[in-house]
């Protein structure tokens, strides 16, 4: 994609606080419908860089262009054209649904004919007809985060940040969520959304890998897990799981071993052996069952590429 | 600009109308603080320990004695029957005055010259005893007058043959009550404490939700913000002042000689500084906790270089400098000269100009330091 086309770009965007970088060089370019997904650990800088590109935060170095226009020159402008939801829950607990729509719609100058009818869809997004009188607080998890959502867009933006929108809430709302995400995509909204949970990246367009405030990786679910790996990966069960990733990483053709919940991945060269990783688990008296070659999930990708680094490093 | 700021009003005043306590929390303190000033707080001095040693038993001793106790304000705590009593009296803390008649009182007396008569004052509390020391000098002087029939300074001034007669009238408080002096004082220092504290809570508060974060990153305009924040409070302001002058004339019978306009004029200028400097105080913190440290920190010295209680004029230079910059000062001069002394605008004008220049100040403040920015 060429960056002139980008409806999020960022260009070595930095942010240090003190002597402390939390976004790192973020290069970034986002197209119009596109949903893009932060990934990372926690304190891996997601925040921060949304935050950035929201001109919340001012850059220490890099630029961020959004909608069209420069976040440090022209941040009002950007502001008319974004919608935001903060990791933190934040509309107002006091204040029923109709009345936070109302004090959003009024912040962003939404015409009061247009509205009452936005506020409706607003309302029907959330699937909170008939509750417009709730006080917000009393709603349950995933009901204010759609609420919070049709807040954020009652001025119509063609970019949103949403900033861990799912977090805390229960699996069957959380569907319910991208569902609502995927939709507003089908529009033209482009969307740059944060998570933690490993199966949403597999909703979005493209991944932004983020550890330690550097893009470590970004593309396609699918194109991440070919590409990536560099290899194929097996799956075996084992005993003694900590000592099956040394016996496994110092046999011949292993990329890498990790432990994956109560399996053994193992990533091998293209075309490798496993025979001589069976006779080594043996011979350190693992009982290992026979390797399947297994598709790699976006976990793997992220241990292989974030858990890992100083190994890449130094195996290069 | 109208849009937003009606929508902010909208979405304050629901907060705080959804909020069960907040009616409690804006009148009860209010109130409790009212009361002990107005009852409380007082600079007469009543019922003072007094420990009489008569030395001379005589006619003439026990008439001054007599006069002592006629004006209430003492109160005989011990009769002593020698020096050792008194000074064990004095030191123990059982009196604060001692009055020692000695021997040959009223012998000097009749033979014209000066009756020897000791007073000893506990110090400790250094302002108890210079009024009771008055009340002394004003007591002796009385029986004096009334021993000789003549008054004391045309007695002083009688070789010259020139009479002079002091007769104290003051004006504006005939009883010369504390009381009066103090509760209107206390619009101004209860509002201030009030409204900077709850404005500059109002903005911390929205930034520890996060929901100030929401806000920033709409287009509103920091004037839209700071306006819509602070209006609410100046009308709580505006209700407080009310409330406490409403006490005062009807419960105290404090008299309100002045124009009530006058004083809502000057409550008003008063309020948009007190609510600038919460504004401003809310741009400098990051947490309730900080809020309420710095709070303490700056309300008290405006509390205390006002004037208040405390004269300015005896305050060292750089106290009174910083008094200058008060706006308490300013509002405590309106207030106490529109209740007690009926004048207006005529009069009041320079404190009044003061106050809206300090409020225009402080509001601009806060508006320029409101960053729409978490860094
Ligand atoms: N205002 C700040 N001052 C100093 N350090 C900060 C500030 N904001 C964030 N940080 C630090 O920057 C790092 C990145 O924080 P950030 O909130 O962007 O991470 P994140 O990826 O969003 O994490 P999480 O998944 O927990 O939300 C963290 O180590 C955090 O402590
Ligand atoms: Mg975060």
């Amino acid at each position: 994609m060429k960056a002139d086309d980008a409806v999020v770009l960022a260009q070595a965007l930095t942010k240090r606080f003190g002597a402390f970088t939390a976004v790192d060089g973020l290069d970034l370019a986002i197209a119009r419908g596109e949903v893009v997904g932060f990934i990372g650990p926690n304190g891996a800088g997601k925040s921060t860089a949304i935050r950035l590109l929201c001109g919340l935060l001012r850059p220490s170095a890099g630029r961020a262009i959004v909608a069209g226009y420069d976040v440090g020159r022209e941040p009002e402008a950007v502001r008319e054209h974004i919608g935001y939801m903060s990791q933190k829950f934040s509309l107002y607990g006091d204040l029923t649904v109709r009345e936070n729509l109302q004090f959003f719609g009024g912040l962003y100058r939404v015409p009061r004919r247009e509205l009452e009818q936005r506020m409706g869809l607003a309302v029907a997004l959330a699937g909170l007809e008939g509750r417009e009188r709730a006080l917000v607080r009393t709603l349950a998890g995933g009901w204010k985060q759609r609420l919070a959502l049709g807040c954020a867009i009652l001025h119509r933006p063609p970019v949103l940040f949403l900033d861990e929108p799912t977090s805390g809430v229960e699996p069957e709302a959380r569907r319910k969520f991208w569902d609502l995400i995927h939709h507003l995509a089908s529009d033209g909204v482009t969307i740059l959304v944060s998570t933690h949970y490993m199966e949403e990246a597999e909703y979005c367009n493209r991944i932004a890998l983020i550890d330690a405030g550097r893009l470590v990786a970004i593309g396609s679910p699918g194109s991440l897990r070919r590409r990536e790996l560099g290899g194929t990966l097996y799956e075996l069960e084992c005993s003694a799981l900590g000592a099956a990733v040394a016996a496994a990483n110092s046999a011949p053709g292993v990329i890498d071993a990790a432990i994956f919940g109560d399996k053994l991945h193992v990533l091998m060269a293209q075309g490798a052996d496993t025979a001589e990783l069976a006779r080594l688990l043996g011979r350190a008296r693992i009982t290992a069952g026979p390797p399947r070659a297994i598709i790699p999930s976006l976990e793997d990708v992220f241990v292989r590429l974030v858990a890992k680094p100083r190994d890449r490093r130094s195996g290069a | 600009m109208f849009d937003r700021l009606r929508v902010m009003l909208m979405k304050e005043l629901l907060e705080l109308h959804r909020d069960p306590w907040a009616m409690f929390r804006l009148v009860v303190p209010l109130l409790l603080q009212l009361f002990a000033f107005g009852y409380a707080a007082t600079f007469t001095v009543n019922h003072v320990a007094t420990s009489v040693l008569d030395l001379d038993h005589s006619q003439e001793s026990r008439g001054l004695i007599s006069h002592f106790a006629a004006t209430g304000r003492f109160d005989f705590v011990d009769f002593a029957t020698s020096q050792a009593d008194v000074t064990r009296d004095i030191d123990a803390g059982r009196a604060t005055v001692a009055i020692v008649i000695h021997a040959g009182f009223a012998r000097d007396l009749l033979n014209g010259r000066t009756g020897p008569l000791q007073v000893a004052v506990d110090g400790t509390n250094s302002n108890t005893a210079l009024i009771a020391l008055g009340y002394v000098g004003r007591i002796v002087a009385r029986y004096q007058a009334d021993r000789t029939g003549v008054t004391v300074p045309a007695a002083a001034a009688g070789a010259s043959g020139v009479s002079v007669t002091l007769r104290e009238r003051p004006w504006f408080n005939g009883g010369l009550e504390d009381r009066w002096f103090f509760i209107p004082g206390l619009i101004g220092t209860l509002t201030l404490i009030q409204v900077v504290s709850l404005t500059a809570f109002a903005v911390v508060r929205e930034r520890e939700v996060g929901t100030l974060e929401q806000i920033m990153v709409s287009p509103i305009r920091p004037i839209e913000f700071i306006l819509g924040k602070a209006a609410p409070f100046f009308f709580i302001g505006l209700g407080e002042v009310l409330l406490i002058t409403m006490v005062g004339e009807w419960w105290f019978h404090i008299p309100f000689l002045g124009s009530p306009l006058v004083m809502l004029l000057g409550a008003s200028l008063f309020l948009l500084a007190a609510l600038g400097l919460g504004l401003l105080l809310s741009t400098l913190s990051r947490t309730q906790q900080q809020a309420f440290a710095l709070n303490f920190f700056i309300v008290n010295p405006f509390f205390i270089l006002s004037g208040f209680a405390f004269p300015i004029a005896a305050m060292p230079a750089a106290m009174q400098w910083f008094t200058w910059i008060n706006p308490l000062r300013y509002f405590l001069v309106v207030t106490r000269a529109v209740f007690l002394k009926g004048v207006g605008i005529a009069v009041l004008w320079p404190d009044l100009a003061v106050m809206g220049l300090l409020g225009a100040v402080l509001f601009g403040l806060s508006i320029l330091r409101f960053r729409k920015s978490l860094d």
